[in-house]
């Protein structure tokens, strides 16, 4: 059973989401996507100061057999990425919640809490799919 | 492993599993004003009788007049050990199975292929080829965009010079998927792309510079020069080269200061008959950097679970049975069998037998084109060295001359009109290995004939 950890919010497309101080919103995937991936190899970051629309394909994950894209849950700037997963992207498979974060975004729109998933119907949908 | 089609009950037993009809269902997603109904253009069918009598009369009018025609596609000896080993029926076969780590030895081949056009090219890392050598640019100029992350407007300078087809191919390719291209003329004395050429694209952003060595003419372009002015604008370099010069010429990885970033290119020169136009095979290599941006797939050396060693795939999550619309290249994964001929002619020539076949092709032009221009009426264009090509003009439109020529049993050259009317009557002419003293003898002289009358006239 994968990790779900019940503070973070989730999206359909198996972002997690964690809210840090001053608004600014941390994004990685969840325990649930890193497994059904395998081992990954390789993370293509965005650049920092990049302004994403809602549901926009930011990032990439690519495991040995699958590439997947990473999507902006709301439009935001990128403020910060995780560099470390250029060297390492295993850090995501090993600790997908903490060290494997992908990037940190400032939101420019509301959070548009309806489109997110509370930790439990996050559950709801991994043990479905 | 026999293969076994689907019978009737298995297609039923799939359309009900998805709740289709029939197979027709499948495709309504087509307009209607898109299907091809009939076939009512297609001729009947022939006997195999009839077919052997046909093709055996095209291949009276094919393969037996003297080639002097270059332009992109090359005539060269090629070991009859090449294709007698191709025909194999291990390895007769464009395409690499399904479960490809099954095939170890088409793995291998592959592997080698990499590890010989990396070294050529003067690179890091080469994929498993492309398609052709103009979808090679057109893929080499799509990747430019994805790596060069610093560039925001998707531009790429091409020289005139640079082969017509790989052009328009390049720009069938990319115009829809946003890329932009300015053309760079050529220096109207040397043929070459000169530094002043460039300068009016001095503080413009544009992603990628490509240039192509030798280029159409044959001309030896300042390659180091080029390298260097795009690099310190933060562009990309694309090299387009003939494999075979790169025994003589500095591999592109040695280009400037810093090399070229993306190397690309026709392989049929390596082991490829030239077969009417095709097929040939397409080859890109590039440096670690860019290895994630690169199309197609690599074959990587690795050790089983027991600790053998072996072959396996690698970089497949880019590719499109994987990635689809998202996938680095929707175009080709490989040229497998022509890729294998190109390894083979390579393996068996050597480095001093690649270089030997480029000197002679080099000095057999050179010798062309000595006894050409002693011609009256007939002159060199560029003043630059040549690899193996050079640009003639006439005195007289060049088409009438040339079918005088065939009908000597001589192909001439390529009439140059059509693409390049500011030449005037022009003619790209080359001359490889193949042909003998003798050959260039009859070529010049049923030149002179062909041109006699009308100056007497």
């Amino acid at each position: 059973m994968s990790k779900i950890p019940a503070d973070l919010k989730y999206t359909r497309s198996h972002e997690w989401l964690k809210a840090l101080p001053e608004g600014i919103v941390e994004i990685g995937i969840s325990d649930h996507a890193q497994e059904s991936l395998g081992d990954l190899v390789f993370v293509e970051l965005p650049e920092v100061g990049r302004s994403l629309a809602a549901g926009e394909a930011c990032a990439v994950v690519e495991s040995v057999k699958a590439a997947s894209d990473i999507y902006a849950p709301v439009a935001a700037t990128v403020v910060a990425i995780n560099v470390q997963l250029a060297e390492s992207p295993e850090l995501i498979n090993q600790d997908p919640y903490g060290r494997g974060w992908i990037m940190r975004l400032r939101p420019t729109a509301q959070l548009a809490d309806s489109g997110l998933l509370s930790a439990l119907d996050y559950q709801a949908l991994a043990a479905a799919g | 492993m026999p293969f076994i089609p689907h019978t009737d009950d298995d297609e039923r037993e799939m359309l009900s599993a998805i709740g289709a009809p029939d197979i027709e269902a499948l495709f309504d997603e087509i307009p209607p004003n898109l299907r091809v109904t009939s076939l009512d253009e297609l001729p009947a069918g022939l006997s195999e009788l009839e077919v052997m009598q046909l093709m055996a009369a095209r291949a009276r009018q094919d393969g037996r007049a003297s080639c002097f025609i270059g332009a992109g596609a090359y005539e060269h000896h090629i070991p009859a050990a090449v294709w007698s080993t191709i025909t194999r029926g291990e390895f007769y076969s464009a395409y690499t199975p399904y479960q490809a780590e099954a095939s170890q030895g088409t793995l291998q081949s592959i592997y080698e292929y990499q590890s010989m056009m990396a070294s050529l090219t003067g690179m890091q890392v080469s994929n498993a080829s492309l398609y052709d050598g103009a979808s090679a640019v057109a893929e080499a100029c799509l990747m430019a965009v994805r790596a060069n992350r610093r560039s925001k407007a998707a531009r790429i300078l091409l020289p005139r010079s640079l082969h017509p087809h790989y052009r328009a191919v390049t720009l069938t390719t990319a115009l829809n998927q946003g890329l932009a291209f300015d053309t760079l003329p050529f220096a109207r004395d040397a043929g070459h792309v000169s530094l002043d050429a460039l300068a009016a694209h001095d503080g413009e952003d544009f992603t990628a510079l490509v240039i192509q060595q030798p280029n159409f003419f044959g001309v030896i372009e300042e390659v180091d020069a080029l390298t260097d002015w795009a690099h310190a604008r933060e562009a990309l370099v694309i090299a387009v080269v003939n494999p075979i010069s790169l025994a003589l010429l500095k591999p592109p990885g040695e280009w400037g200061a810093k090399g070229a970033d993306i190397v690309v290119g026709e392989g049929q020169p390596l082991g490829c008959p030239l077969s009417s136009g095709g097929p040939y095979f397409g080859f890109m290599t590039t440096r670690m950097q860019h290895v994630r941006q690169m199309p197609g797939r690599i074959v990587g050396a690795t050790v089983d679970a027991d600790g053998r060693p072996g072959f396996s795939l690698t970089l497949q999550a880019r590719e499109q049975h994987i990635r689809r619309a998202k996938a680095t290249s929707n175009i080709c994964t490989n040229q497998g069998l022509l890729m294998l001929a190109g390894t083979l002619y390579l393996a068996l020539m050597g480095a001093q037998g690649l270089e030997r076949v480029a000197a002679a092709s080099m000095a057999r032009t050179e010798e062309l084109v000595r006894a050409l221009t002693a011609i009256a009426g007939v002159r060199r264009v560029f003043a630059r060295p040549v690899f193996h090509e050079a640009v003639l003009t006439l005195d007289r439109p060049v088409a009438p001359v040339l079918a005088v020529l065939a009908q000597r049993g001589i192909q001439g050259g390529l009439d140059l009109i059509d693409h390049y009317p500011e030449l005037g009557p022009a003619l790209l002419v080359c001359a490889t290995e193949t042909k003998s003293s003798a050959d260039i003898e009859a070529y010049a002289s049923a030149l002179s004939e062909a041109l006699r009358p009308a100056r007497a006239a």
